[in-house]
């Protein structure tokens, strides 16, 4: 490999590994307070994904109808901003409705509810609005810098300065806000938080609104450099990202991010050194063999000690 | 008494009247003089827009004959049966289980993708019905299943079409493969693609593959791209063309991109804008630049449905006419399910120089048709234009 080829490899990582990074933290953040897999949450992003892209579509008709004519970065960020909103809805619906109940249940039928949810999310989306596929109208027009051989375009680097801005600001309010406190507090002892006069129900619910907002970033990010959309585009990635989530370390949100670019450079690399054909086979067998030396990923600890958020 | 009386008068009656029902009528139709014809198709999944003009081709052809078959003495009012294969292997053998052993339809039309057709076909052969796919065009969908056929020419031929026509057009020495490697149409392709190049002398310096619902390339065309090729081949669905021609003129590609039927099949106009056009490939049919049967047929279909068909419309009618012609040609049906599916097979295999709209076509012993291939131009106007006609 040319240093050339290394530097364009590592781009797409660098991006590729932003979208796993930002769904894995929604994973990370739930086990962490509530130690619950949420198996629903590729389908948040599938969600957020779906609201961007009709809050884009509505946005783009009001600025073309002249009624309030708005630049393409402004309507990207309304749209962000709208699809953050109305996935943390869809989030803490789901936190409410389906996993409140089962609170203090077997932690196996929490996680199937999620698979469920999953599922009926997806076949909802696919009876509402049928299986064709859907464009993401582009906003930015997409311009290719080449820096040495290696081809970057303005999505790219917008991709992954909102997805590290994104951590950055999430780490931040983990760890200096009352409520993040409480957050990490659930994550360290689960019973005792809510004796000390923590409502937990508002932090079950805030926990989501954060993760949900990541997965809806992440949506709206991964349809402009992948704009074709389809009910079950959250199925896969979701594994993935949970995947990198518990390679990084169950319910860490440093974790979940070092998981999730770990993730997005092996398989790039793998694809790039060996047959693409391999890629899956490769990536995941490193993936295993990092469990097998450190089964609680990089970040994790016991569940008895302390979990880290 | 009067009580005997009139159970005496009742009984008789009763006799009579089913003596009456007994008496011999004029031998009835068989099937009740219904005719069932199935359909299965993705109509949702990846490709449902593939599902939708197959429906609404063979939906075209039945309106055309107003429903109504003669076939022989009998005229047969026509069922359609249309199942949903979800654009998965494992549902189109459900489907179409379903749709023989207990719908009892006289013959299949579908599947559409090779992935499903080739299990359909599986199953289609066995129980003895036949069956015709209008768009898999993968070798193994009717090899050695004497009960299967197709309308469309196969992916040896096309990828041999495919490989003529970058060595004598675009005139490159050496090409890139991506293709989706655990799809059965995709990988066939690019197989056959590879070696008719090798035959070609054309080398192939980069073959790589992703797997279905992969969203990016990155890897791989980054690996083409410094593999010094001159020409990408693609042979991918609607799904990920536009996917894979954007994120290739990202990362500095600007050389050809060539595909295949595939890419005709569903919605790309909308999905990939501006991003594919001047990109070639090879197809069933033109849209753009129609003549004769084909524009008559283009025409009434728009008229109906308000759209313009993809070469899976074209197709999916051409088979549905070409299984009512056969069903005609047994001369009468008998009643006995199993003996009237034996008559159509041998019928559609006698199909000769038949006049459809994606051209004049025969059968092979093998089930496969004869036929040229077309050469399309993803146009300005984002339309599929007729460039060139390539025959074997």
């Amino acid at each position: 490999m040319t240093l050339t080829g290394f530097f364009r490899y590592f781009a797409s990582a660098l991006q590729w590994g932003s979208f796993y990074a930002l769904i894995a933290i929604g994973y990370s953040m739930v086990y962490g307070v509530l130690m619950l897999y949420n198996f629903a949450h590729g389908d948040i992003f599938m969600a957020g994904s779906y609201i961007g892209l009709f809050l884009c579509g509505a946005l783009l008709a009001i600025s073309a109808g002249g009624l309030i004519s708005m630049p393409a970065w402004l309507i990207l960020i309304l749209t962000i901003v709208g699809a953050m909103i109305g996935t943390s809805i869809v989030g803490v619906l789901v936190e409410r409705l389906a996993y409140k109940p089962l609170r203090n249940a077997p932690r196996a039928s929490a996680a199937v509810t999620g698979m469920m949810l999953g599922l009926l999310m997806e076949t909802a989306n696919l009876w509402g609005l049928g299986a064709e596929r859907r464009n993401f109208p582009s906003l930015i027009e997409t311009t290719v810098y080449n820096i040495g051989g290696v081809s970057i375009t303005n999505t790219k680097i917008m991709v992954v300065g909102v997805a590290l801005a994104v951590m950055y600001i999430l780490h931040l309010f983990v760890h200096r806000t009352k409520v993040g406190l409480a957050m990490r507090g659930c994550a360290y002892d689960f019973p005792i938080v809510p004796l000390m006069g923590v409502p937990m129900d508002f932090i079950a619910s805030a926990t989501f609104v954060l993760g949900s907002s990541a997965a809806a970033i992440a949506g709206v990010l991964f349809c402009i450099s992948y704009p074709v959309l389809e009910p079950y585009m959250g199925m896969l990635i979701g594994w993935k990202a949970f995947i990198a989530a518990i390679l990084g370390g169950r319910g860490s949100i440093i974790g979940a991010v070092f998981g999730g670019y770990l993730l997005g450079f092996i398989e790039i690399f793998v694809a790039a050194i060996f047959p693409s054909t391999l890629r899956d086979l490769i990536a995941y067998s490193i993936a295993l063999l990092i469990l097998t030396f450190r089964p609680l990923g990089f970040f994790g600890e016991p569940y008895s000690a302390q979990l880290r958020l | 008494m009067l009580k005997k009386v009139l159970a005496l008068t009742l009984a008789l009656a009763f006799v009579t009247a089913l003596f009456t029902a007994c008496k011999p009528a004029a031998p009835p139709v068989p099937y009740g003089g219904v005719i069932k014809i199935g359909n299965v198709a993705p109509m949702t999944g990846d490709i449902p827009k593939v599902g939708e003009d197959g429906d609404n081709g063979v939906k075209l052809a039945l309106d055309e004959i107003g429903w109504e078959l003669k076939v022989g003495p009998h005229t047969y009012k026509i069922e359609y049966l249309l199942e949903d294969n979800e654009s998965k292997a494992e549902s189109a053998v459900a489907a179409g289980t379903k749709l023989i052993k207990e719908d009892k339809v006289l013959a299949l039309i579908g599947c559409y993708a090779s992935k499903q057709s080739i299990p359909l076909g599986e199953v289609a052969d066995r129980e003895k019905c036949p069956d015709i796919s209008p768009w898999s065009t993968n070798p193994r969908t009717t090899k050695d299943r004497p009960y299967v056929f197709r309308a469309c020419f196969i992916d040896p031929f096309q990828g041999y079409v495919g490989a003529k026509y970058v060595k004598d057009v675009y005139g490159v020495k050496k090409v890139a493969v991506l293709y989706d490697v655990a799809s059965d149409y995709p990988k066939g392709l690019a197989e056959f693609f590879k070696k008719s190049c090798e035959e070609l002398g054309i080398e192939v310096v980069a073959f790589e593959t992703f797997t279905t619902k992969d969203r990016d390339f990155s890897a791989q065309l980054t690996k083409i791209i410094e593999s010094g090729a001159e020409l990408l081949y693609t042979p991918q669905y609607y799904d990920e063309v536009p996917l894979i021609v954007r994120q290739a003129k990202e990362l500095g590609w600007d050389k050809p991109i060539f595909g295949s039927d595939s890419w005709a099949g569903g919605d790309l106009a909308s999905l990939c804008g501006d991003d594919c056009v001047g990109y070639r490939f090879t197809t069933h049919y033109a849209m753009v630049g129609a003549t004769g049967r084909t524009k008559e047929f283009i025409d009434k279909f728009k008229e109906k449905y308000g759209y313009e068909p993809s070469d899976v419309g074209a197709l999916a009618y051409d088979a549905a006419q070409i299984l009512l012609e056969a069903i005609k040609n047994t001369g009468g049906l008998t009643g006995d399910l199993e003996k009237d599916r034996e008559a159509i097979k041998d019928q559609l295999a006698k199909i000769k120089e038949w006049e459809g709209t994606t051209g004049k076509m025969s059968f092979t012993p093998e089930g496969d048709p004869i036929k040229c291939a077309v050469i399309c131009e993803y146009n300005e106007e984002h339309l599929f234009e007729f460039v060139d006609w390539a025959c074997p």
